[in-house]
């Protein structure tokens, strides 16, 4: 005689699973971490001297940022709209005035000789500064490199800088290397 | 009234389940300070999360205030710590991985939008000290930067 098996009730299933929902949603995070990727310079040596003074005026774009969050770019207070701008003419230095960048004829990969802006961009911050507004003035000069290799990219290539080949990547990198530095900290004021 | 078969909701319960745990990741610590990371247009993904050792500055939650007060502190792993703290937190991360990793290491400063810049300067040249010197500023990728 064969046995009538017993039907598993199903009706809890869906708890079960609420439950396991549940506890998936709370222990988990959704965010990938993404940011802005910096890489800081070593610590100078104590015997090391100061070679500030190697860089001329011309060739360095001062940013400074007060405790108050107010831009001063160049010895002018600007609004923080105009950076990106300011800095795309300053590193490509277009029409080679003669207060912007020094060039410097380089052999560049798929470029042959090319006149290389030697910028340099100086980023000073005070203590005071809000870090939300530090964090726009980054990424703003980032927007700004950024731009200037994808025009370069589009000209030469005719495709954006992030859809070329690797190599081509680096020969546009070498014409427009991105240089942020920041200086050692200091008071800037203005609190 | 006819009622309304209920056989089919296990199914998409499950199908929910799955999704959650495929597209989320285990949170390792639990934040005990304000995480209002700020926007940007510029960022790049951190590809290999084993990599990143995370630093937390903000003002501390409403529950820890008592104790730690309401200007910025930073978070390592589960505690509050100090600057000083950070040069032994980098080495404890080092031990933690291969020899070969160690260069490719990237430390995240997950740092609240409205913190002043004093406590980050501090963390960047404990960082530098340390020769921990790939960072990342974490923040949230949007189009536009509104005011």
């Amino acid at each position: 005689m064969a046995r009538e098996t017993p039907e598993v009730p199903m009706a809890s299933m869906a708890d079960i699973a609420f439950m396991l929902l549940i506890f998936f949603l709370v222990a988990t995070t959704m965010d990938m971490d993404a940011g802005l990727q910096r890489v800081l310079p070593p610590m100078p040596e104590d015997d090391q001297i100061d070679d500030d003074q190697q860089i001329r005026e011309r060739n360095v774009f001062i940013v400074l940022v007060n405790a108050r969050d107010q831009l001063m770019v160049e010895g002018e207070n600007i609004p923080i709209e105009l950076l990106r701008e300011r800095a795309k003419e300053f590193i490509a230095n277009p029409n080679d005035e003669p207060h912007l960048p020094e060039k410097e004829m380089r052999e560049v990969q798929y470029f042959g000789e090319y006149p290389v802006s030697r910028q340099v961009i100086s980023l000073q911050n005070d203590r005071g500064t809000s870090y939300g507004m530090y964090i726009r003035v980054q990424n703003e000069l980032a927007a700004a490199y950024r731009e200037l290799r994808d025009e370069l990219a589009q000209d030469q290539f005719g495709r954006r800088f992030n859809a070329l080949r690797d190599t081509e990547q680096e020969a546009v990198r070498e014409i427009f290397p991105m240089r942020i530095s920041e200086a050692e900290p200091r008071e800037v004021g203005g609190s | 009234m006819p009622k309304i078969s209920v056989a089919a909701l296990p199914d998409i319960v499950f199908m929910l389940l799955f999704f959650f745990m495929v597209s989320t990741t285990m949170r390792e610590v639990t934040t005990m300070v304000t995480q209002s990371l700020p926007e940007a247009t510029e960022v790049a993904r951190l590809e290999k999360r084993s990599l990143v050792s995370n630093i937390y500055i903000g003002t501390p939650l409403p529950a820890y205030q008592s104790l730690y007060g309401t200007s910025p502190r930073i978070q390592l792993d589960d505690s509050f710590a100090d600057v000083e703290d950070i040069a032994q937190f980098i080495a404890s991360e080092r031990e933690a991985r291969d020899e070969s990793e160690i260069p490719h290491m990237t430390t995240s400063l997950r740092v609240d939008q409205y913190t002043r810049m004093g406590i980050v300067t501090d963390v960047k040249q404990a960082l530098r000290r340390a020769n921990a010197l790939r960072i990342n500023y974490s923040s949230r990728e949007t189009e536009t930067v509104m005011d």
